[in-house]
């Protein structure tokens, strides 16, 4: 097949194009078939998208399996993946008929929002196998409007702030990294990933209203988009729009959102900030550094600080985040390496755990953490499932969270020990927060008259928890299932990296030798 | 010689001598009784002149000495304007029927403001200049005022009409001032005048009041006060003809005086208009957040709109130019199918303007509601949907011609914007059920138009019709 990709990408989006044109009524029977197509649909996108696996060859460092058309504006449609972005293309379709799953007792406007799923579904695995700058944006920015409308229909009480908070922070981000892309196009007078790649941007110190800007047009294309993808990420301090949107998007909405859309932001970084932009990297590296670092600390103190459980799971994944850029700005292989491990099995982890508190939401409609007690007592299954995903996000050997936690401090501690100091007592917060999070809610004895009557997880929840389970652990024993198919694309990303400083570095060091001689 | 000179006017004579003579014939005969098939005869002729000119073809053609051009460009932005002309007729026309507003005058006067559009955007000339942007304000100022039983669309006539004229004697003075320095009211002499680089103060001064004159018409800001009034007062299908059709003509008419006549000077008004438009985006950005009419949300939002056109404008090269026809051309797509749904908003029959109205309008009419949402997104920039397309366009132009700050400005401009879009999506997607909602009224037209609008902004991502080549012909032709 030669549209492999495409195929994949827009196969979510003609379901929904079916369901919009073709599903009439409103009652029982309508809403049933729109959750079976939705769960078709992604399942099939699913099946579909192994076969970009199978065909993959992790060996092969370039884009694979490209295709290219002509587009308006002279701009091309081109789709691709490489080694670091196809584990991201099986994330997220591995995700989506789960979410779907989790949704199915959805009774309000069930039509739109599947389709809301599917057409959100397209628009993500678009983020990751954009070859074309503009087309990357697009989907980048599209996604946007059905999480907007997830949010804002089907969120919590909050809903109508979070969903527009949600919105207009991250599009403010975005919209500089639009100007930026503008410049780059006319800089390299092309809006090709692969040929940018190649592209060398100006480097050399600019003068610009009386401040000295080291790395030049470089570092302020790197601040541009640094402002889209660490609002997407989200770091510290731009973190504040997460919190808020996880508690109120519905259980599906948060799954989404923090197993796929907050990778976009990591994603980001490796696919533009870091090979297009080596010196601005370098010169905004110690920054970024220590903002990961306190994002570690401060944001799983605010973790241990929260009432609301979908409000602590939240705090925790900005902290999980900040494993992550601290990864990918160490610009070592173990560093990068560890970081995309972590969003991987972040992206399993969080999602399970956002699953874990739908399930007792659904029983009982409440987040508070004082809700609940002695759950173990009336739902052991559920207490297993929860156990495990606490000790994973906690980072326990075993577990996928291990892995990507490790990987990043090791890469982090060749180049700065503080920050790995700092960022590694993160670890020992991590499972402070976590397992009283566990202790308060489902250990101790049953006392609340509320929870006497609750029910454990029914076959379909536990079908749905079932895959989570396999792949946490599968890539906490053996996590070169991933690190193989990444490997030889970082490696190569990274020579690359290292290949340019050293280049500006002479180009300097040439310049100012003969600034002297002169 | 005049035979020729007449050949090149004939799609504007012709529908001059169509207005004329259907007036007269409704007169005579069955008056408002003919006004719905005028309306329709109208629109038909529109549409048939607009394909006519598109594939008329031929260079650039010069009338009666150089006061009448006929070049791609004139032909892109007539067409254009010629096509959002006939949309709003047809929208207009069971809207107008239902309330009594549709006389026969109402398709006669759009047809005569349509041919001062025409002439306006073919103007070589400050003296055909002028001819045309009368006749064409002049015809809109009584169709602002054409429920003469309601004081606000008196009102909103008569404020059009008294800032129009003043705005007419700032663009009359600024063309006696370009006369007197350059001894001659063709655009062509004026160039030579203005020669390379360094203009007569004089000129400039001129130059200058010609430009606030345009700015009134296309509704910068500062020259923005009118806008609002006169959206909110008019009939609603007016002010959606307000919306579109004479905002490509003044844009374009705008495009030609500044290169044309003053295309060697480019530095000295490069920076006016840049300002027009900082002060027009950020105006219409903000001044929107507050109101909770919708036709005066959409003034705002064309305030705003005509700042990111006038964006492509004051990058100063064919491309900038090109990207402000392509930005007008979607503009204008997408302000039809809007007000397609503004047209059908009632209850009981009487129209209703209340954003606050539109509460769980997506319950009732989930596909309405759908492609009001795409027109949305559009319009609010947001991608996939083509009104992104089109912000892109003009951002490239300017980061082009060096206004990375107006392009900074446009972008930070475009996310305070989307607030007010925004909200019309959570009235119609979010609300709680209260009491009253509105109805989803009107000819099936509104309802296709709407349709096809919201269909364009989506099928526009992958096929623009070629609109792109067009224009970059249209704006080859301009700046040579």
């Amino acid at each position: 097949m030669d549209n492999l990709i495409s195929i994949v990408t827009f196969t979510p989006a003609i379901a929904a194009l079916i369901l919009a044109v073709f599903l009439r009524g409103d009652d029982e029977a309508a809403q049933r078939n729109a959750r079976w197509l939705a769960l078709i649909a992604t399942s099939a996108t699913f099946l579909v998208s192994l076969f970009i696996l199978f065909q993959f060859d992790p060996a092969d460092t370039g884009f694979q399996m490209v295709e290219e058309a002509e587009w308006i504006f002279g701009l091309s449609y081109k789709v691709g993946v490489d080694g670091i972005s196809v584990l991201f293309v099986l994330l997220t379709t591995f995700i989506m008929p789960l979410t779907i799953a989790a949704s199915w007792h959805v009774t309000d406007r069930v039509k739109e929002y599947m389709i809301a799923f599917l057409v959100l579904e397209t628009l993500m695995i678009g983020v990751f196998v954009a070859l074309d700058l503009v087309l990357f944006y697009l989907f980048f920015e599209a996604g946007l409007i059905p999480m907007f409308l997830i949010i804002g229909i089907w969120g919590g009480k909050e809903r109508i702030y979070a969903a527009f908070k949600f919105f207009l922070y991250t599009f403010l981000g975005s919209v500089l990294m639009l100007v930026a892309m503008v410049a780059m196009y006319v800089d390299a007078g092309t809006t090709d990933i692969p040929s940018l790649l190649r592209h060398q941007f100006g480097s050399e110190t600019l003068s610009l209203w009386g401040f000295q800007i080291i790395g030049g047009a470089q570092t302020l294309m790197f601040l541009a988009f640094f402002a889209s993808f660490a609002v997407k990420m989200p770091m510290w301090p731009v973190h504040t729009w997460l919190p808020d949107a996880h508690v109120q998007a519905p259980t599906a909405g948060s799954v989404v959102l923090a197993a796929i859309l907050l990778k976009m932001g990591g994603y980001g970084f490796l696919r533009f900030s870091l090979p297009m932009f080596p010196v601005g990297a370098e010169v905004m590296t110690p920054l970024i550094l220590w903002l990961s670092a306190i994002a570690v600390v401060y944001t799983s103190l605010v973790a241990l600080a929260q009432e609301d459980m979908k409000k602590l799971i939240a705090y925790s994944s900005v902290a999980h985040m900040g494993f992550v850029t601290m990864g990918i700005f160490a610009a070592n292989q173990q560093g990068v390496d560890g970081a995309i491990f972590q969003m991987i099995s972040h992206g399993f982890i969080s999602g399970a755990l956002f699953l874990c508190v739908g399930v007792i939401y659904d029983r009982m409609h409440t987040r508070e953490i004082e809700a609940y007690g002695g759950l173990v007592n009336r739902m052991p299954a559920y207490a297993a499932v929860f156990m495990l995903f606490t000790m994973a996000n906690v980072g326990l050997p075993g577990t996928s969270g291990f892995i990507g936690e490790f990987l990043t401090l090791m890469g982090a501690f060749q180049v700065n020990t503080w920050v790995t100091v700092v960022a590694a007592t993160g670890v020992i917060l991590s499972a402070a927060y976590a397992l009283w999070l566990y202790r308060r809610v489902v250990l101790g004895d049953l006392i609340k008259a509320s929870l006497k009557s609750i029910t454990d997880m029914d076959r379909r929840e536990k079908a749905i928890f079932a895959p989570f389970v396999v792949m946490t652990l599968l890539l906490g024993v053996y996590p070169a299932l991933v690190t193989d198919i990444i490997g030889p694309s970082v490696a190569d990303l990274l020579e690359g990296y290292h290949t340019a400083l050293a280049e500006h570095e002479t180009a300097t060091m040439v310049a100012a030798a003969e600034e002297t001689a002169q | 010689m005049i035979a020729q000179d007449l050949a090149i006017l004939l799609p504007e004579i012709l529908l001059a001598v169509y207005a004329m003579a259907a007036l007269l014939g409704a007169v005579y005969t069955g008056k408002d009784a003919l006004a719905a098939p005028l309306t329709w005869v109208t629109a038909g002729a529109f549409v048939l002149l607009a394909l006519w000119i598109g594939t008329r073809g031929g260079g650039a053609q010069i009338a009666f000495d150089g006061m009448f051009v006929n070049d791609a460009f004139a032909r892109f932005a007539k067409a254009a304007l010629l096509l959002a002309a006939a949309a709003v007729l047809a929208i207009s026309q069971d809207y107008m029927q239902r309330r009594g507003l549709l006389r026969f005058e109402y398709p006669l006067l759009v047809a005569l403001a349509v041919v001062g559009m025409m002439v306006m955007v073919s103007a070589g000339d400050l003296m055909s200049l002028y001819l045309g942007l009368e006749l064409q304000s002049l015809a809109l100022y009584v169709l602002a005022a054409f429920r003469r039983d309601s004081a606000k669309s008196t009102e909103a006539g008569l404020k059009y009409f008294i800032l129009g004229a003043l705005s007419s004697g700032l663009l009359l003075y600024g063309a006696s001032l370009v006369y007197g320095y350059s001894g001659t009211t063709l655009f062509s002499g004026v160039l030579e005048a203005a020669g390379e680089g360094r203009a007569a103060i004089g000129l400039l001064i001129g130059l200058v009041l010609v430009a606030s004159g345009l700015a009134f018409k296309v509704s910068a800001v500062p020259f923005h006060m009118w806008t609002p009034d006169v959206y909110e007062g008019a009939p609603t299908p007016v002010t959606a003809f307000l919306s579109t059709a004479p905002k490509i003509a003044a844009m374009a008419l705008f495009a030609r005086v500044l290169f044309d006549a003053f295309g060697g000077v480019v530095a000295d008004w490069q920076q006016v208009v840049a300002v027009l438009s900082l002060l027009s985006m950020f105006l219409g950005a903000i001044a929107a957040i507050g109101q909770t009419n919708i036709k005066r949300l959409m003034a705002y939002s064309s305030i705003a709109h005509m700042g990111y056109a006038l964006m492509g404008l004051a990058a100063g090269t064919a491309f900038g130019v090109q990207a402000m026809l392509v930005y007008l051309a979607i503009y204008v797509a997408m302000s039809v199918g809007t007000f397609a749904f503004i047209l059908s908003m009632e209850r009981g029959g009487a129209p209703v303007t209340e954003i606050a109205a539109l509460n769980m309008y997506s319950r009732h009419h989930p596909g309405r509601a759908m492609a009001m949402l795409v027109l949305l997104f559009s319009l609010a920039g947001v991608p996939p949907f083509l009104g992104f397309f089109a912000k892109l366009y003009v951002l490239r132009a300017a980061y082009e011609g060096g206004l990375v700050w107006l392009a900074v400005g446009g972008v930070v401009a475009s996310v305070i914007g989307a607030f007010y879009y925004l909200r019309i999506v959570y009235f119609m997607y979010f609300g709680e059920e209260r009491a009253e909602p509105v109805e989803a009224g009107g000819s099936p037209v509104l309802y296709g138009m709407l349709m096809a609008s919201a269909i364009v902004m989506l099928v526009g991502i992958v096929n623009l019709f070629g609109i792109e080549g067009a224009a970059a012909a249209a704006a080859a032709a301009l700046v040579q």
